[in-house]
């Protein structure tokens, strides 16, 4: 039988790698799960509304973040995704897929990650012009036609970094109009090569080996666009499935109390995986801090018998 | 002999970023090649893998999509 952690986080975005420094300055014995290190944050743009920092990149917030979880060696998995969670007496058991870890307590903060599209030949063209990040795979797309998949901020974000590169941007949107900040709306229908195409839902992705043609349907009938490349941007989903005992809401988000807890004793969970309201880069790290130190509470009112 | 490495990336990929990192990390001189900027480098990193993702790493031609940190240091002997 393998070491008995404290605690156990699992990812380590800004929740966990937050938590995993409140843990270590509560000199708790505790393993960083994850399967990268900056979650969402590093995918972010231009952030200008974490406090302290006037103007920040995503990757350069997420590597400050990092630094300051490296500057307590910290014990970090990277590349492991955690695949499944259980209780054995007062243990947790967390499984990867290379290894199983046992610990007092567990914190959950893998945050979430793009929903896709869910139609065929999908995995086909994935890295093929189908891409789920403008930030970086943008550029790959200069002077081509494209398309982008949905209507809300993130639709728009990428509309406003691809019209500057590609000839012709289209937007699929399934809604009757675009949703979102009034402000980005405006600069997107500005611009003379973006077309909105509402009430549109994608049917097909057609190409040899790359992208070259989307099917859309609108009012029923069909038709199609000649594109090169697709950016699917139609919102997210927590990454819950391996956490199979824990109540979870509607939308697969894990079920928290006001301090972190789950409805599984010993098991928290912090940042976008928790149905705590407003998903932002500040709020995940209150939470993460939240939950290290009612890990840590927990564990100081627990018999060390009970373990 | 160390083996060449050419490493195509755009400056806004996070992914990229960790890979030029990891490469530092363990000395390995590189060649960085940003396709943002460099049409036909971009083109030659789509021929080369078939796809069109970045980061594309090339170890004396062997082709990593991706930061495939276990890929990377068995191709390179790490």
């Amino acid at each position: 039988m393998g070491k008995l952690y404290d605690v156990i986080i699992i990812g380590a975005g800004p929740a966990g790698i937050t938590a995993s420094v409140y843990a270590a300055r509560k000199k708790m014995d505790l393993l960083v799960i994850t399967d990268d290190i900056g979650g969402q944050a590093a995918w972010s743009g231009d952030i200008e509304n974490y406090t302290g920092y006037q103007f920040v990149t995503g990757v350069e917030l997420s590597s400050k973040f990092e630094e300051h979880m490296k500057k307590y060696g910290i014990a970090v998995k990277e590349g492991e995704k955690a695949t499944h969670i259980d209780i054995d007496g007062n243990v947790c058991v967390v499984s990867t897929e290379k290894d199983e870890y046992r610990s007092k307590t567990v914190i959950i903060a893998s945050g979430k990650r793009s929903k896709e599209l869910n139609i065929r030949d999908e995995a086909k063209f994935r890295n093929k012009g189908l891409t789920y990040c403008a930030t970086c795979d943008g550029p790959l797309f200069a002077g081509k036609e494209v398309a982008i998949i949905g209507g809300g901020n993130s639709a728009l974000d990428a509309a406003l970094q691809l019209m500057k590169i590609a000839r012709k941007v289209f937007i699929i949107n399934i809604t009757p109009e675009l949703g979102g900040d009034a402000i980005m709306r405006e600069k997107v229908s500005a611009s003379d090569n973006v077309t909105v195409i509402n009430n549109a839902q994608v049917t097909g992705i057609q190409g040899d080996v790359f992208v070259e043609k989307i099917k859309i349907s609108e009012d029923g009938s069909e038709r199609e666009i000649p594109v090169q490349g697709i950016f699917v941007e139609i919102g997210l989903i927590p990454n819950s499935s391996f956490a199979e005992p824990l109540e979870r809401n509607e939308r697969g988000e894990i079920i928290v109390d006001s301090y972190n807890q789950t409805n599984i004793p010993g098991i928290f969970a912090a940042g976008d995986v928790t149905d705590v309201p407003e998903k932002q880069i500040i709020i995940a790290a209150g939470e993460g801090a939240k939950a290290a130190l009612g890990t840590f509470a927990y564990i100081s009112k627990t018999e060390e018998g009970d373990w | 002999m160390s083996k060449k490495v050419v490493v195509y990336s755009t400056p806004t990929c996070p992914f990229c970023m960790k890979a030029k990192q990891y490469l530092q990390d363990n000395s390995i001189e590189f060649e960085s090649i940003d396709v943002s900027t460099d049409q036909a480098k971009a083109q030659e990193m789509v021929e080369k893998s078939g796809q069109m993702g970045v980061p594309v790493i090339d170890i004396e031609g062997e082709i990593v999509v991706g930061f495939d940190k276990d890929k990377i240091s068995s191709a390179l002997g790490l």
